[in-house]
């Protein structure tokens, strides 16, 4: 149990910079989701943490101590690979003892805390498999016993459950809320799957490009995206964005309206915000989109009630919302208004 | 067959599925038969000299030198093995054995060992010159033996490795073969793998041990049978760096039994020693396969 702080962290791979200063406080026990979009730096952010990866400037300290030049294993850390990283050649418990072997642990003591681990995963029928002999959520626990066992101070997740069907992968997203909510240890998952985000971050950090753009709780970033980035990413469908001087003749050039598809009701033609002819409507039960095109062209997508009744295709319909509905982008992206 | 109509379609348990075509039953079965046939002739026909070298071991002297050859083995199997074991014709066979398994023992151990640490090297650390060591292990590929074994034989004597077992081993015992085939499998490993041993505590030797030497045991068991073979059927080399007969091996000694000038050959004991030296490539061959094979099942995905 630990906090964790980034300050100014920074990663180059010669003269390219991919993490370009991204500072992040975490409490202890807290669980933190870094979401972003592939390629935008999650796993070298990770990486950095856990020591696989060099730190080219900036700070990262586990518990307030600098850790920029310790080893991985002795950073008290444990990491959890998208690929599981077993040892082929080892049996389950050999799996989960293996770290503990190298430190140096009682034979005694391991048995106890694998089998700990086993019973807390449900994997106590398994203990003398091979990891190829085990399903994929399986192997995916044992990656997991492997990094309990050890009583880290910080668990590092690196898109875990990537590599399960998408059912599993709902049950293990419980699975690892409920384990790092009993064992209390601070987590950093990397996932580019906003439900996974949001569904298990106390806070989550949205990367952008190198960047952290926005930190905070799930649904504070869903509600008050900073950045034009975030409003587009956390969300689905993802919000409309129309040229702010459409609606509001004073707007600055370049700057942009969000507004969330959820948001968004159906009028009358020739009444509210826009005017826009339906495209095609996607009905997906308990709610429908309508996917729609507005006068300069450009898409825009609603999202009504799988109840209210559907606009026929080719109708002209005008679209309204709220005031504070509408969020106001300027042209770097940075959100102007509350 | 049942027809979709049939409404008990679903409750009639499902049939035992017919025999197949007569037709094509025999025409597998022909195709098996030639198969084994030409199969069984070729063993034949590769086996043969070995029978009669086999043969030739078993009798006398004047039954092999008067035609026609025999073909059936004769009643001195005990006497001349005996004779060739124990007292030989330059050295007793048994001690010429006895250095050739030092020998192809040294060699097969050697260069795994050398080129397991030489691949590890090269694929998992970054150190200065680590091409120039890749290009240089690269290069020895051009370089067998023979290419060098004046200049080598040069270095061997004034070390004063002749006729001794460092001669007949250390020369021959860095392979970039054997270097290539480990760093091939090393950089099919996934890297996450080091990286979750390197979170686990393990140093880098720890690794090597606990989890790359693990994982690369059928390569070594493959290995270990071709470089044993390689170094069992060493000749030239033996042959330059050794002059004491005690010294010698089997496969360099059973030339040297060959008669020179009017001696007379003694041809029994020639081919029993041959016949010798071809069983321990055989056992390692037989044993290490299913090692082998075993590896490759555990290892199957
Ligand atoms: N060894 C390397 N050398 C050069 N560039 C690299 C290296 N490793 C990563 N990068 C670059 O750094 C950037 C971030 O990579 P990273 O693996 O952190 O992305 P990610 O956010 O984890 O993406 P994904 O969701 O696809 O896993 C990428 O643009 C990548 O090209
Ligand atoms: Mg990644």
């Amino acid at each position: 149990m630990a906090t964790v702080t980034l300050e100014n962290l920074r990663k180059s791979y010669g003269p390219t910079e991919v993490i370009h200063g991204v500072d992040i406080d975490i409490a202890d026990g807290e669980f933190i989701v870094i979401v972003g979009p592939s390629g935008c730096g999650k796993s070298t952010l990770l990486r950095m943490v856990a020591g696989l990866e060099r730190v080219s400037a900036g700070e990262v300290r586990i518990d307030g101590t600098r850790v920029n030049d310790v080893e991985p294993m002795d950073r008290n850390i444990a990491m959890v690979f998208q690929n599981y990283a077993l040892y082929p050649h080892m049996s389950v418990f050999e799996n989960m003892a293996y770290g503990l072997k190298i430190a140096g642990t009682p034979k005694p003591e391991i048995a106890e805390r694998v089998s700990d681990a086993a019973r807390l995963l449900q994997l106590e029928d398994y203990l003398g498999r091979r990891p190829r002999e085990l399903s994929g959520g399986q192997r995916q626990r044992v990656a997991m016993g492997r990094a309990i066992v050890r009583k880290p101070a910080v668990f590092l997740f690196d898109e875990p459950l990537s590599n399960l069907d998408a059912k599993l992968r709902v049950q293990m997203r419980l699975e690892i809320k409920q384990l790092q909510r009993r064992l209390g240890v601070t987590a950093l998952y990397v996932t580019h799957d906003q439900v996974e985000a949001m569904t298990l971050a106390d806070r989550m950090v949205v990367m952008n490009a190198g960047v952290a753009d926005q930190i905070g709780a799930p649904l504070e970033v869903y509600a008050r995206p900073q950045t034009a980035f975030v409003a587009g990413f956390i969300g689905s469908p993802p919000t409309n964005f129309v040229a702010a001087q459409l609606l509001r003749p004073g707007a600055p050039d370049g700057a942009r309206l969000g507004v969330r598809p959820e948001h968004v009701r159906v009028v009358s033609p020739g009444e509210g915000a826009l005017q826009a002819r339906v495209m095609y409507a996607e009905p997906l039960g308990a709610e429908t989109l309508v996917h729609l095109k507005l006068a300069d062209d450009a898409l825009f997508t609603l999202r009504q009630d799988g109840t209210a009744p559907v606009p026929e295709e080719g109708a002209e319909i005008g679209l309204a919302w709220d005031d504070d509905a509408q969020m106001l982008f300027g042209p770097d992206d940075r959100r102007l208004q509350g | 067959m049942t027809t979709p109509a049939d409404p008990l379609a679903a409750e009639v348990p499902p049939k035992k599925p017919k025999a197949q075509p007569d037709g094509m039953v025999e025409k597998r079965g022909a195709g098996l038969w030639l198969t084994h046939l030409g199969l069984i002739l070729g063993v034949l026909f590769i086996f043969f000299p070995i029978w009669l070298a086999f043969v030739a071991s078993t009798v006398t002297q004047p039954e092999i030198v008067r035609p026609p050859m025999p073909l059936w083995p004769g009643d001195r199997f005990f006497e001349n093995y005996g004779k060739a074991l124990t007292s030989g014709i330059n050295a007793p066979v048994a001690l010429m054995l006895f250095n050739s398994a030092v020998m192809a023992l040294g060699i097969a151990l050697g260069k795994i060992v050398i080129s397991l640490l030489s691949a590890f090297a090269i694929v998992y650390f970054r150190f200065p010159g680590r091409r120039v060591f890749f290009w240089l292990i690269f290069l020895t590929l051009m370089l067998p033996v023979e290419v060098r074994i004046v200049p080598t034989y040069e270095v061997a004597a004034s070390f004063g490795m002749l006729n001794s077992y460092s001669g007949l081993i250390f020369p021959l015992i860095a392979s970039a073969t054997a270097t290539f085939l480990f760093r091939q499998f090393f950089l099919t490993v996934p890297d996450e793998l080091a990286e979750a041993a390197r979170i686990d505590g393990a140093r880098p030797m720890r690794f090597f041990w606990d989890i790359l030497l693990p994982m690369s045991r059928t390569n070594i068991a493959a290995l270990f049978v071709i470089l044993f073979i390689y170094g069992w059927n060493q000749y030239l080399w033996p042959l330059l760096i050794t002059t004491d007969p005690s010294m010698n091996t089997i496969v360099m000694g059973i030339k040297q039994m060959f008669p020179s000038g009017d001696d007379v050959a003694d041809w029994p004991v020639i081919m029993a020693t041959s016949i010798l030296a071809m069983v321990p490539p055989i056992i390692v061959v037989i044993s290490m396969q299913r090692l082998f094979i075993r590896g490759l099942v555990e290892s199957e995905k």
